[in-house]
């Protein structure tokens, strides 16, 4: 049901390479942004478009209706959450948009980048409400900020991780589905690898090929693809694949390997519980915050249109340490991780 | 042969009206159940349907799940599941619109580029259902395993063709992968529709002429007939030198022909290229449409229509705190009890037409026995 989630992650990692180009220095999200700062709505009223999924996806759209709630409990601002359908068109996203912009709400979340032709055309018509997309640098206008993420950063530092703790010199990437966006969470990965480990062997395996997005959320196919991995002497293994890491942990436990995490700190998921002994550390994307700073800043009168890159330099991604499993290695990670802040290492976002 | 008697009417109707009224009934009650209110449900209902742009959504979602329809009936009138009528509008919609986005035809006249986009769409669905079809005559393979294949096999060629060093372009500033995208002349203009931002697909001519053509071929032509002579009885048709391989070949080409068009309203009406979200699925849809409708022209399109407004109007339910979900509660009830239905009316009318011609006959013998 979650066919689009691979080409959102992907979205983010290719909005990020244009994000970097033009900010790689700075140390805040919102480079580019565009106006200064409107005057702070009275009311303010937030409606959510999630992507297929919804809320309850353990992913990447929990993540941002985690910043939603925050925000709701925090500044008690009124909020609407509307889910998308499998197989939509644009004019149906559309449609979305511009309900909740009729309905009187001022500050619109769309949350991937399959709605980013579908902004374009509603954005244009309400110029009072205040819009934000996730994971894609495109509609640029005057009320829109494109909040998109560094993956490939996060992964680097995994991959740092991956290497250190590999005993075999043998990792693996699983990606979901073979989108240029998941190739750049394997591209970040298996540079970080390669920085601590230069001969080490990086096993790369994708579930599916688009418009095949199944490899998001098909667990049997990542314990089959673990499993090989972990038959040809890998023993850390890295997917990017939602729903399906869960197939490949499990493989990995039972054949006494390591696992890394992606997009939450898979570690303290109640979902993953069982095989949270395997998570060794995860690559965190924090869409939460992003969704939270949105409205924050719409709140207070703060809103910045374009391009806001969530990087390692903002806390936007990061390594989890839950569980303790990597406490010994942290400080050598941080260093990388200052590395990549202070550009003396540029991670590679294509292959 | 087909007496329009009133009651055959009302046979025809009763149920997918029965099916229709069920399926509100079932949701009425979940909804109770869950704690929402169904006044509620239907007053969002109402409110989309009386916004010019949901009722345009509605008609533009419709033309594809019509055309999908018609290609899914082709098949069932010959007794052909064509499960790969999905698979077949995928390729055919990728393929064309590499084709259509292709430079060399941007010097082409509209006319042209248009005409040959469709043309190449229908050849696309009709070789994909082709290979079923041969299959199937040559070797005797069912169609319901091949076709169902052919879907997984289109994916992963699609796939594969869908990638920039193929086929498909990665445009700056997006973060999609897709064709190259169809300029101006290539497209189908829509049609604008006071007080809705979007325009009612021009295509929509396209679905009325299948339409058309569909009720034609079966209702006025001799190869309809012989296809449904061969759907009704395989050996009566052959007894009547009807040949059935023929007619197998003919009829999934023509499914997959119709078939390649799904795609096409959406694709040269407002996509304009085929991406990672061009909408999948819409072969599914048809083929409970087709069921809904019966098969007919007529019943197909309002069936479509009602499908593409329970779709449009999901999101109304959900801005009014109706689960959206409710909408595929229902459509799914509708497929599951069209199905009873149809067996009840099935069974009703044989009783029905049993009994006739039992007090036929009895009449006309009365006066016999009275002779003898």
């Amino acid at each position: 049901m979650r066919r689009m989630r691979g080409v959102r992650l992907a979205a983010g990692l290719f909005a990020l390479g244009i994000g970097l180009a033009s900010c790689a220095s700075d140390t805040q999200p919102g480079g580019d942004g565009g106006t200064s700062g409107a005057p702070a709505p009275s009311t303010v009223k937030v409606g959510l478009a999630y992507d297929i999924g919804g809320r309850g996806d353990q992913s990447f759209n929990d993540s941002a209706a985690r910043g939603l709630d925050k925000a709701k409990s925090e500044f008690g601002v009124e909020v609407t959450e509307l889910e998308a359908a499998q197989g939509e068109t644009d004019a149906q996203k559309e449609d979305r948009l511009r309900q909740l912009a009729e309905s009187g709400h001022n500050v619109i979340i769309a949350v991937g980048f399959a709605y980013e032709k579908a902004l374009s055309a509603a954005a244009a018509d309400y110029p009072e409400a205040k819009f934000a997309i996730i994971d894609s640098a495109a509609p640029e206008a005057a009320n829109v900020a494109n909040l998109t993420f560094a993956e490939h950063e996060g992964s680097f530092l995994v991959g740092v991780v991956a290497g250190l703790k590999s005993k075999t010199g043998n990792v693996g990437f699983i990606g979901g589905v073979n989108t240029p966006l998941i190739q750049k969470f394997e591209v970040g990965f298996e540079q970080g690898v390669k920085a601590v480990k230069p001969d080490a062997t990086v096993q790369v395996k994708y579930l599916t090929q688009p418009p095949d997005f199944t490899g998001f959320n098909d667990p049997a196919k990542g314990t089959t693809a673990a499993n090989g991995m972990l038959d040809a002497g890998a023993d850390v293994i890295y997917p990017a694949a939602g729903g399906s890491g869960a197939g490949a942990f499990e493989a990995a436990k039972a054949k006494g390997a390591m696992g890394i995490g992606v997009d939450s700190d898979q570690y303290n998921l109640p979902a993953l519980a069982n095989v949270k002994d395997v998570i060794i550390t995860s690559m965190v994307k924090n869409v939460d915050v992003a969704v939270y700073d949105f409205i924050k800043a719409v709140k207070d009168g703060q809103f910045k249109s374009g391009l806001q890159v969530y990087d390692l330099a903002s806390g936007g991604v990061s390594f989890a340490t839950s569980g303790g499993k990597i406490d010994d290695i942290v400080p050598q990670v941080e260093e990388y991780k200052e590395k990549i802040v202070s550009g003396e290492i540029q991670v590679k976002d294509t292959k | 042969m087909r007496t329009l008697s009133a009651r055959s009417v009302l046979l025809g109707l009763a149920a997918p009206l029965g099916a229709l009224l069920f399926a509100v009934l079932v949701c009425a009650l979940i909804l109770i159940v869950s704690g929402h209110s169904p006044v509620t449900a239907v007053d969002s209902l109402l409110t989309s349907a009386s916004r010019p742009r949901t009722t345009v959504n509605s008609i533009n979602s419709a033309i594809g799940y019509y055309l999908a329809a018609v290609a899914v009936a082709i098949g069932f009138r010959m007794k052909l599941f064509n499960i790969g009528v999905d698979g077949q509008y995928r390729l055919a919609a990728m393929l064309s619109a590499a084709l259509a986005g292709a430079a060399f035809m941007e010097s082409l006249p509209s006319f042209l580029r248009v005409t040959m986009t469709v043309v190449a769409a229908m050849l696309v669905g009709a070789v994909w259902a082709g290979i079923a079809a041969l299959l199937k005559v040559t070797r005797g393979v069912s169609e319901v395993i091949t076709t169902i294949m052919l879907n997984a096999i289109a994916t992963n060629l699609v796939a594969y063709l869908l990638n920039p060093d193929r086929l498909a372009e990665a445009v700056p500033g997006s973060n999609n992968i897709s064709t190259r995208p169809i300029t101006e002349g290539g497209q189908v203009p829509g049609i604008a529709i006071p007080g809705s931002t979007s325009a009612l697909f021009g295509l929509v001519f396209l679905a009325v002429a299948v339409g058309v053509g569909y009720w034609f071929l079966f209702g006025r032509t001799r190869l309809g007939f012989e296809i449904k002579a061969t759907g009704l009885s395989e050996s009566a048709a052959v007894a009547s030198g009807v040949s059935v391989k023929k007619m197998v070949l003919l009829s999934m080409l023509l499914s997959g022909a119709v078939a390649g068009l799904i795609g096409l309203p959406q694709l040269l009406g407002s996509s304009h290229s085929y991406a990672l979200d061009f909408p999948p699925g819409l072969g599914f849809i048809g083929i409970a449409v087709a069921l809904l409708g019966r098969n007919h022209p007529i019943g197909m399109a309002f069936a479509a229509l009602l499908w593409g407004f329970l779709d449009n109007s999901s999101t109304s339910l959900d801005i009014a705190g109706v689960p959206r979900e409710i909408v595929l509660i229902m459509q799914g009830v509708i497929v599951l009890s069209v199905v009873v239905a149809y067996e009840l009316v099935r069974r009703y009318r044989v009783r029905a037409e049993q009994r006739d011609v039992g007090r036929a006959l009895a009449i006309q013998k009365s006066p016999e026995e009275v002779s003898v």
